[in-house]
């Protein structure tokens, strides 16, 4: 057995934009044992449906994380619209499915960029971005807002896209996809890259589902399971198959999310296509009373939240339980055995959020 | 309805047992929650299979519950057994990463069973009055 030194990574790194701690036990450079920390940012928002009600909550869900907001609000409300029995209108749900898949593509091309940023291909992380750009720009074109969209309330959507609209969106997202085929083919096909990634960090498929691990980081083992599949949103009326590999590595846990992005593409042509016109939302009276776990997919993997009213305007109790939660004892099993350097990078595959984790 | 949720209510003691049967059959551990419900707390323990959601329910006293450690059957709860011990106080017996109390960093000690404004924080000004 080598000389065992702890290691401190982080709160402050240079490829976390958020603070995590792990102690890295390491004999020479191998890491042998990684005990992660967690909590330096921990803002008990969960409580503030205490403060809250049940309508307004939903700005404080979408606030949760600025990445995968809209997604939060999504979640938040179809738990509500659960418990309170309400059929929300066909096209405010195909509205939902629309934003979330623009979430997915924006978050998985930040994502791209740290990751490339992370293994030092500098000129890969700016492109990502650059893309990345254009997809927020659609963002904001439908929604109004760039990050936190504010367009998902309780009993279906705020805002409606026009024909218009819709067109010129489909219309730039054949300029994204273009684009994202030129980064995808560096992810996946470049020599450097592949050597930082391929057999790194493997996860068993058995150890994924023991670990509790969610997302692209369960799918990346083999496990092709994604709660689009609970048919949620429009979700039930489109062609969709979860896209896994089975190596279980860093390039898996990557490829998984470079397929995605055009899968998500895909979802957004055929919501578009299916898309009945309508009303967007109905209106709610009355309190939740009762209680749902919602669980949604998020650009990390499925979001879980527990969602309790007693017939009062306010929540009784609302609990989220984030992705990146989820995942940490995977990263966990990740480390033990990698080298040193390996970490940065074996951190960045989960595409750790801690704003979601420190709600 | 989006999915059919089953809760089931187990006795704390046989806990274990119960989590032991599914993972046996595959299930993944969801997620582990507490709720305050006056002077007492509701345990959730939530697994998954194939997208089917099965929930263990039993009820704690507030101050001073205590629950066994399910990290022996499912390594990856210890995240969420930090938590409830660092937000609601619940003593977990046997958790293999126990954080002792410093898995968040709280400005109060178990925040989550304590009333939404403590008594000590002073009632904010009315406008006008200095």
């Amino acid at each position: 057995m080598g000389h065992r030194t702890i290691i401190p990574f982080g709160p402050q790194h240079p490829v976390l934009p958020e603070p995590i701690h792990i102690d890295l036990v390491v004999e020479d450079e191998k890491v042998v044992e990684a005990v992660p920390s967690i909590g330096f940012i921990h803002r008990g928002l969960e409580r503030l449906v205490e403060k809250k009600d049940f309508v307004e909550f939903v700005y404080i869900a979408e606030r949760i994380c600025g990445i995968c907001s809209f997604i939060h609000g999504q979640t938040y409300c179809q738990g509500v619209e659960e418990i309170m029995k309400i059929e929300v209108p066909t096209r405010a749900k195909y509205l939902r499915t629309i934003w979330g898949e623009l979430s997915r593509i924006h978050s998985h091309l930040l994502w791209a960029g740290l990751m490339a940023d992370g293994f030092g291909f500098e000129s890969l992380f700016m492109h990502s971005w650059r893309v990345r750009e254009q997809v927020l720009d659609i963002i904001e074109a439908t929604t109004g807002g760039r990050v936190i969209f504010g367009s998902c309330k309780v009993g279906g959507a705020r805002r409606d896209i026009s024909p218009e609209q819709m067109t010129w969106m489909l219309k730039q997202l054949e300029v994204v996809e273009k684009e994202m085929r030129l980064i995808v083919d560096v992810f996946m096909n470049d020599d450097s890259v592949k050597h930082r990634l391929c057999g790194v960090g493997v996860i068993s498929k058995a150890d994924a589902i023991s670990l509790g691990a969610v997302g692209p980081t369960l799918r990346g083992s083999g496990v092709a399971d994604d709660m689009r599949l609970l048919k949620y949103a429009a979700f039930g009326e489109l062609d969709f198959a979860p896209i896994s590999r089975t190596d279980g590595d860093s390039y898996s846990r990557c490829a998984v999310r470079c397929d995605e992005l055009f899968q998500s593409l895909d979802i957004i042509r055929q919501a578009a296509a299916k898309m009945p016109t309508g009303e967007i939302a109905v209106k709610v009276t009355g309190n939740p009373s009762g209680e749902f776990f919602s669980r949604v997919e998020q650009p990390r993997g499925e979001v879980v939240y527990y969602i309790k009213g007693n017939g009062t305007k306010n929540l009784t109790r609302f609990r989220a339980r984030t992705p990146t939660f989820a995942n940490v004892p995977a990263l966990v099993k990740m480390l033990a055995g990698c080298e040193l350097a390996d970490v940065p990078v074996l951190v960045l595959t989960i595409d750790p959020c801690i704003s979601c984790t420190e709600r | 309805m989006i999915e059919e949720q089953t809760i089931i209510g187990v006795m704390p003691e046989m806990l274990v047992a119960e989590a032991r049967k599914l993972c046996e059959q595959g299930y993944r551990l969801v997620q582990i929650c507490a709720t305050r419900l006056g002077e007492e707390l509701q345990m959730d323990y939530s697994f998954d299979l194939n997208r089917k959601f099965v929930n263990f329910r039993f009820l704690l006293p507030k101050t001073g519950g205590r629950v066994p450690s399910i990290t022996g059957v499912y390594f990856c709860a210890f995240t969420y057994e930090n938590e409830i011990s660092d937000l609601f106080g619940v003593q977990v017996e046997g958790n293999a990463l126990d954080f002792k109390g410093n898995f968040y960093t709280t400005a109060m000690k178990h925040p989550f069973i304590q009333d939404a404004v403590p008594a000590s924080v002073p009632a904010p000004a009315k406008p006008g009055v200095q």
